[in-house]
């Protein structure tokens, strides 16, 4: 195995620590009790389920918060998710930061959207 | 012991079309690749759960939209193949979830043994296969 720390170390690499494995377990709770949180909305209400009812749970302002931290959580949960990938499956150095920026590109503006509609609800 | 060695194969540089499909994974290994076979789903389709959070909940209006998509398409795209997608997604998700639990588990608990791992794993398939089948049912109006 090469030296791949200090000053060898990978630019398209990760943190080479516990944050990011971290991270990943601190975000997937998050959205797992958001998950539960808004099945539970879903499911206790009285009726089926329409157009008031299903936006009614989204324009609450304690919800609204919720979401949007589970909308930042998202963002870096998939991050990491996908760089892992990409640091496993490919390997030269030009192609996988051109992956990586088409990544982040590609999560900002899906969070910035997702924000976007949270926000005029 | 030295002729057992020399039968094995080797696997270096492997071809992904000749060799992974020889690959016999553990469920452990089914729930492993899977589960990032899941992601990457949810990470492409993205832009498609968030079309479905903007009509859905923006303007009764849109939401009408968004029940006629399912059911009668959206443009030249067929209501059954967007039932389809999102019944891809249920399954994304489900199999994500409830492997991602598995992981919080085994992380707090920290008592990790091959056994447990195994039947673990099966749990995890069976639920999340089991889960997409009665709600995809659903989805495609079988009750």
């Amino acid at each position: 195995m090469s030296v791949n720390y200090g000053s060898k170390r990978i630019v398209v690499g990760a943190h080479y620590g516990l944050r990011d494995w971290l991270a990943q377990r601190i975000t997937g709770g998050l959205m797992a009790l958001f998950t539960i949180i808004l099945l539970a909305q879903v499911l206790l209400g009285s009726g089926p389920i329409g157009y008031d009812k299903w936006a009614g749970i989204f324009s609450a302002q304690w919800m609204k918060a919720l979401t949007f931290s589970v909308i930042i959580a998202l963002l870096y949960h998939v991050w990491i998710g996908v760089r892992d990938i990409f640091m496993d499956y490919v390997k030269p150095v030009g192609l996988r930061l051109t992956l990586q920026i088409f990544s982040i590109v590609w999560l900002v503006s899906c969070a910035g959207w997702a924000i976007q509609i949270l926000w005029r609800l | 012991m030295s002729e057992l060695a020399k039968k094995r194969p080797e696997f270096r540089n492997i071809n992904a079309f000749k060799d992974l499909t020889t690959y016999r994974l553990p469920p452990a290994g089914w729930v492993s690749i899977l589960h990032r076979a899941s992601g990457v789903i949810m990470f492409l389709l993205m832009p498609f759960i968030i079309w479905m959070f903007d009509v859905s909940v923006s303007s009764e209006i849109s939401f009408s939209k968004f029940k006629a998509a399912f059911n009668s398409g959206l443009g030249f795209v067929p209501g059954a193949f967007i039932k389809l997608v999102a019944l891809a997604l249920i399954w994304a998700y489900l199999h994500h979830f409830i492997a991602g639990l598995r992981h919080l588990y085994m992380d707090v608990n920290h008592a990790v043994s091959k056994e447990f791992g195994k039947s673990s794993a099966l749990v995890t398939l069976t639920l999340s296969i089991a889960l997409t089948l009665v709600l995809g049912a659903k989805l495609f109006g079988l009750y």
